[in-house]
This record gives structure tokens, sequence and C-alpha cells, in this order.
């Protein structure tokens, strides 16, 4: 549902990403790994549409993203549920707000799916910092609020760019039990970390392909992790 | 036009997600409230020329003096020999002799009610009223020199027009400024707008990333902004309509200045103002998010 032909991107600065060719079909499971400034969040946004490829094809959902407006790309977005490597939020909001954040702007913040969103605060257990503002969270609730607002529309494909980036190894086990829990619900997930260690801890739970940015290119991971 | 629904529809939620701080805000409830003071002013000024050019249009239209002066014994000869011009004359519709209680009457304001008018050389005085088509004054002053030396054609058109001329003017005036004002309205509403949508463009980014569309975003702004606008403007208004209030009226005798006040149906213009405020500031607002919105992409 998310295909690369021969994608390149680069900007000012030169090529990052060259001749990028790889599927994201429905319910596999990622992970996307590489040095620090190796491109990782770049590949992410070109996924949603943020970002268009500088060469080559990008389908999301079977439409060439080049072809794609604003229109278009926003709908597209609400199809994938993105954590955001800072997460993003409205800090003028409660976190439940941000939460339903993608039901309000989509004007599908009906009564019935508002009622849902304490079952979904629950699942990320956030319950007691609903009415919290994303600063006072700490960094491991401010990743489960980004997640939350994520899966919050059922998106086909979830997108995290280092979800555990600053939090403690348990809330990072967490973290990902949740994204291995979403994968079983039939969810894509891709997962963008250069954390080995959360994918080594991964692998015993799930099928996952791991891919590598080198030298501007997109490799299998092989054994050696 | 889904941004207008959205506006009347009043979505509170929708309005949480711009944050409500900020100087940008302040400014444009400043700028509508002045702008909607001077407003009305402008249209305050505009019909009191309105009236007054109607005044002086109606009141004195159709309508010539003549006045003879001659020595006593001359006199009745003179107003005969005009009254037998004037007959004779296309487009005057009547002539009447003044008598002398009305002639006092015309004096009176200036040398009080005692005046012995029998025994002074006061002018004698003819009115003259037109038909719809009305004479040709300097045909009848051509005339009147040949056979009636005394007299004197007081065309009061002669002096209306300037000042109907001027009435105009003033009311166009009037018109210019008030079209100013909006376009001053515009361009503040047009920079407050974009600075709100720059210090926001965070905002704008964390909208785009949960799948707001360009209208959903540039919706929140446009209705943040034009709220904003009525209520200063409403406020200017209701400040304006004050002041106009309290300006001193003299009357139908007052000229322009004195005569700024509103009458009668009047008062509903003044109202059009905070409507118009919102209405530029609409327009405004919807332009510069979608070009903003566009540099963000
Ligand atoms: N449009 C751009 N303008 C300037 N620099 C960019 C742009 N896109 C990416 N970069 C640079 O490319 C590098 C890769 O960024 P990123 O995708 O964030 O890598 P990663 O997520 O793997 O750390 C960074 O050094 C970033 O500064
Ligand atoms: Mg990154």
């Amino acid at each position: 549902m998310i295909e690369f032909e021969n994608v390149a991107y680069s900007y000012g600065g030169g090529e990052l990403l060259s001749d990028i060719s790889m599927q994201l079909v429905p319910g596999s499971f990622h992970f996307l790994t590489g040095p620090s400034g190796s491109g990782k969040t770049t590949l992410l946004k070109l996924c949603y549409g943020a970002l268009i490829p500088t060469a080559g094809h990008l389908r999301i959902f079977g439409e060439d993203v080049a072809m794609l407006g604003r229109d278009d790309v926003a709908m597209a977005r609400r199809k994938i549920g993105v954590v955001h490597q800072d997460c993003q939020f409205l800090d003028h909001l409660s976190v439940l707000d941000n939460v339903a954040l993608p039901l309000q702007v989509s004007d599908q913040d009906t009564a019935e799916a508002m009622a849902d969103i304490g079952e979904l605060m629950s699942w990320v257990g956030l319950t007691n910092r609903a009415h919290a503002l994303p600063p006072e969270l700490s960094g491991g609730e401010r990743q489960r609020a980004a997640l939350a607002r994520a899966v919050i529309m059922s998106p086909d494909v979830i997108l995290a760019d280092e979800p555990t980036g600053n939090v403690d190894w348990e809330m990072s086990q967490r973290l990902l039990r949740l994204l291995i829990e979403l994968n079983r619900m039939g969810k894509t997930v891709m997962i963008a970390t250069h954390d080995l260690g959360l994918i080594r801890a991964a692998k015993s739970q799930v099928q996952a392909r791991v891919l590598r940015i080198s030298n501007r290119r997109l490799q299998l991971a092989g054994a050696d992790l | 036009m889904e941004d207008i629904r959205s506006l009347l529809r009043g979505d509170a939620a929708h309005d949480r997600i711009v944050p409500p701080t900020g100087y940008t805000v302040r400014l444009t409830l400043f700028s509508a409230a002045a702008m909607a003071f001077l407003a009305v002013f402008a249209l305050a000024l505009s019909l009191a020329a309105d009236r007054l050019a109607d005044r002086w249009s109606d009141a004195l239209a159709k309508g010539a003096t003549l006045r003879i002066s001659a020595a006593p014994e001359e006199l009745d000869a003179q107003v005969a020999a005009a009254m037998a011009v004037l007959d004779t004359t296309p487009g005057v519709a009547s002539a009447r002799v003044l008598s002398d209680d009305e002639q006092r009457a015309l004096l009176e304001p200036w040398f009080g009610p005692d005046l012995p008018i029998e025994t002074l050389r006061v002018p004698q005085l003819i009115a003259v009223s037109e038909t719809d088509e009305g004479f040709d004054a300097g045909g009848l002053r051509l005339r009147l020199s040949a056979e009636v030396p005394g007299a004197v054609l007081d065309d009061h058109a002669r002096w209306r027009k300037p000042l109907l001329a001027a009435a105009g003017g003033l009311r166009w005036l009037g018109w210019i400024a008030l079209v100013l004002i909006m376009g001053a309205t515009a361009a503040m509403v047009t920079l407050a707008a974009n600075a709100a949508l720059a210090a926001n463009a965070q905002i704008i980014a964390v909208l785009r990333l949960v799948g707001a569309t360009d209208a959903y975003i540039a919706a929140a702004f446009v209705r943040r902004f034009t709220l904003r606008a009525l209520g200063g403007a409403a406020a200017g208004t209701l400040v304006g309509m004050i002041a106009v209030t309290l300006m001193p009226d003299t009357g139908d005798t007052g000229g322009v200045l004195t005569g700024l006040g509103f009458r009668g149906f009047d008062w509903i213009w003044p109202l059009v103002v905070p409507v118009l405020a919102a209405a530029v500031a609409f327009f405004a607002t919807k332009s510069a998010a979608k070009r903003v919105l566009e540099d963000l992409a």
C-alpha cells in the first residue's frame, strides 16, 4: 500500500536518499534503522506525503504522490497514523483534545467517537493525564499520547519515528508491546529507530523486517541483528 | 461556502485550535474599533450633506425674487411694468407682489418689529415661481433692464448651484472616506492575519500531520479574525454613534457641521458598519490564509 520505486530525495545539501525501492504491504512490521542523520525521518516523511520524491515513483494507497493535491494528502494522512519524532502537540489544548484532534479536523468528532476515546486513553495508560497539558507530560507519556493520537482514526498504517527516543527501557518495552498489538490487529507498522536493543527485543515477539539506510541506500539488514 | 457555514455554526472546538493569545488579536480588535468609529463619522457626514442638498434643492426650487428699487413716485409704475414683463415670460408660473406686512416680516429679524416700513425707501419685492421647465434668467434680465431699470432679478439658483455642488462634494468625500476606511481595515486585518499565521506555523504543521485540510485550517483563522473584527467594529460603532448623538444639533438652520446627527431611518446605516467590517475581515483573512498555507506547503 506504500510503494517506493527507485525513489530519490535530494535537497539543497545534496542527495540524501538514492534509488530506494520497497513496499510496505498490509499487515507487515518494519524497522527502519541507520545512523543519526542517515535519512530515517526523511523516509518516513516521504511515506506520509510530507515530502515529495525528487526522482522515482512513490505510491500511497495506489496513488502517485507527485499527482496528489494538498487535500488528497490530507485525506491520505487520515489513513496513516504518525508518531512524530518530537510528538508535535498543540500545547494549549489538553492531552484528551490532542488525542481527539484527528477526529475533529476530519469532522468525525461525534459523540460515539468521543466516548471511545476513554478506552483508548486507558489502553495507553493515560486516563488520569487526560486533562493535563502536553508540556506537563513526561517523555514516556508524550510518546503514548502521540501513539493514541496516531491510532484514533483506525489507520491502516502506523509510522513511528523514534518512539522510544527519550524514554527508559521499561517504557520503550511498553510502547513496543502497544505497537506489536496494533500489528496483530492487522495494521501495517513501521518504526524508525537507531536503538538496536529495541529491534532485538522485538524479534522474539513479531515477524519484523529490518531495513537499514546506509550510504543513502536502503538495505535489508541481515543476521547481524 | 464551507467557511461561512463553519462561521455561523459557531464550532467552539474549531475555534480553539488556534491559541487565543497574541497581539494580532488585540491589534484587530483595536483597529476595527477605530475604523468603525471613523466610518460612523464619515457616514454621518455623507448623510448630513445629503440632507442639506435636499433641503436646498427642495425649499428653494422653482423660486426667484425680483427686487425693484425706485423713487417712491416711480415705484408703482415700475412694479406694474415688471408684472407685465413677468406675465409674458415663458416659464414663469406666477408672480406676486409682496405686501408691506410680508416685507416687514422679512426684515423683522434685522430691524425689529416696529419698523416703519411705509416711511423707508425699501425696495419692493416680487416673488416669482417657475414652472417645471423654468425660465431663461439671462433673457428675462435683458428684458427687465430695458423696460424696468430699477429691477434686479435674484435668481436663487445662482447661489444655490454652488451650494448644491458643495453638498454633493461633501457627500462624495464621505463615501470616499468610507471606501478608504474599508481599504485600511482590509490592510490591517491582512497584516494581523499574516502575522498570526506565521506565528502559528508550528500549529499548522501539527494540524496537517493529523490530516487537516487547508480549508479547515484557514476557517479557524478566518473565524477568529472575522469575529474579532465584528466585535471591535461593533464597539467602535457604538461609541461613534454616541459621539454623533452628543454633537450639538441646532436643527434645520444649521449647516453641515451642526447637522451631523442621524435622523429617522438614518440610524440603520451605522449598524451596517460592523457587518461590513466583518465581511472585510472575512475576505482579507481568507486570502491571507490561502497565501500563507501555500507558502508553508
Ligand atoms: N529539506 C532539508 N533541508 C535541509 N536539510 C535537510 C533537509 N532534509 C533533510 N535534511 C538533513 O538531512 C539529514 C537527514 O535527516 P533525517 O531524515 O532527520 O535523518 P535521521 O532521522 O536518520 O536522523 C539531516 O542532517 C538533515 O539536517
Ligand atoms: Mg530522525
